[in-house]
């Protein structure tokens, strides 16, 4: 039981993560204005890159980037036990790009909704539509 | 080169429950350029957070793009928009 409870708290990192992309996705849906909505998208991501960052870290380790690695003849081998993994750390980089991509098409998609219609609030887009 | 980093999860532990604060406040505000600048906010304390969690590149691009462009263009679309929301 004391096991069991250890594990849960130590991983308090995905926890937050978790509530994190609850609190998106509750964006998402529930709200009715549609820059909240992308405001919500936008929660979402990130906590998915908090979610890889977590899973790259370790304890007792250093940024990955190798001291003195250029211009010396007698390389020896690097433990990896030393460096965070950077696999996640590149992924979430392209990440991060792509949702500032995502983002600017969304707004410029709200930009055009709200010179349409004349407001961005969801149900007097579709009451505007029904007319 | 080994770092010892055993005091760095009480930062973990004083960041999370701020950034779940920020993102809530984000998604209450009813004012839409409030919520904008609360959004970048919430993009600096992820910043932060990866800064501790030892991603330094990830930290630097989302500092850039997150907390600086992504603010610019919440913000040029609030003021540009009707300010008040209704939830």
């Amino acid at each position: 039981m004391d096991n069991v409870l250890t594990y849960i708290v130590s991983g308090y990192n995905y926890w937050a993560a978790l509530i994190l992309i609850m609190i998106g996705m509750y964006g998402m849906i529930a709200k009715n204005n549609l820059l909240k909505k992308v405001i919500g998208m936008s929660i979402f991501q990130s906590a998915i890159i908090l979610f890889y960052i977590s899973i790259s870290y370790k304890s007792n380790a250093s940024i990955p980037i190798i001291a003195h690695g250029h211009g010396v003849a007698d390389h020896t081998a690097i433990d990896p036990n030393l460096y965070v993994n950077p696999l996640p750390h590149v992924l979430m980089l392209t990440a991060i790009v792509v949702g500032v991509a995502t983002l600017g098409v969304a707004l410029a998609v709200l930009q055009k909704i709200y010179r349409v219609h004349g407001t961005i609030e969801e149900d007097e887009i579709l009451e505007s539509i029904k007319e | 080169m080994i770092l010892d980093n055993t005091i760095l999860w009480q930062f973990d532990v004083l960041l999370l429950p701020m950034v779940i604060i920020c993102a809530l406040a984000a998604l209450t505000i009813k004012d839409l350029v409030g919520a904008a600048i609360v959004t970048g906010a919430y993009s600096f304390l992820m910043c932060l957070l990866w800064t501790e969690m030892l991603a330094v590149d990830v930290a630097f691009t989302e500092a850039a793009v997150g907390a600086g462009v992504s603010t610019i263009l919440l913000l040029a679309t609030a003021l540009h928009i009707k300010r008040k929301a209704k939830d």
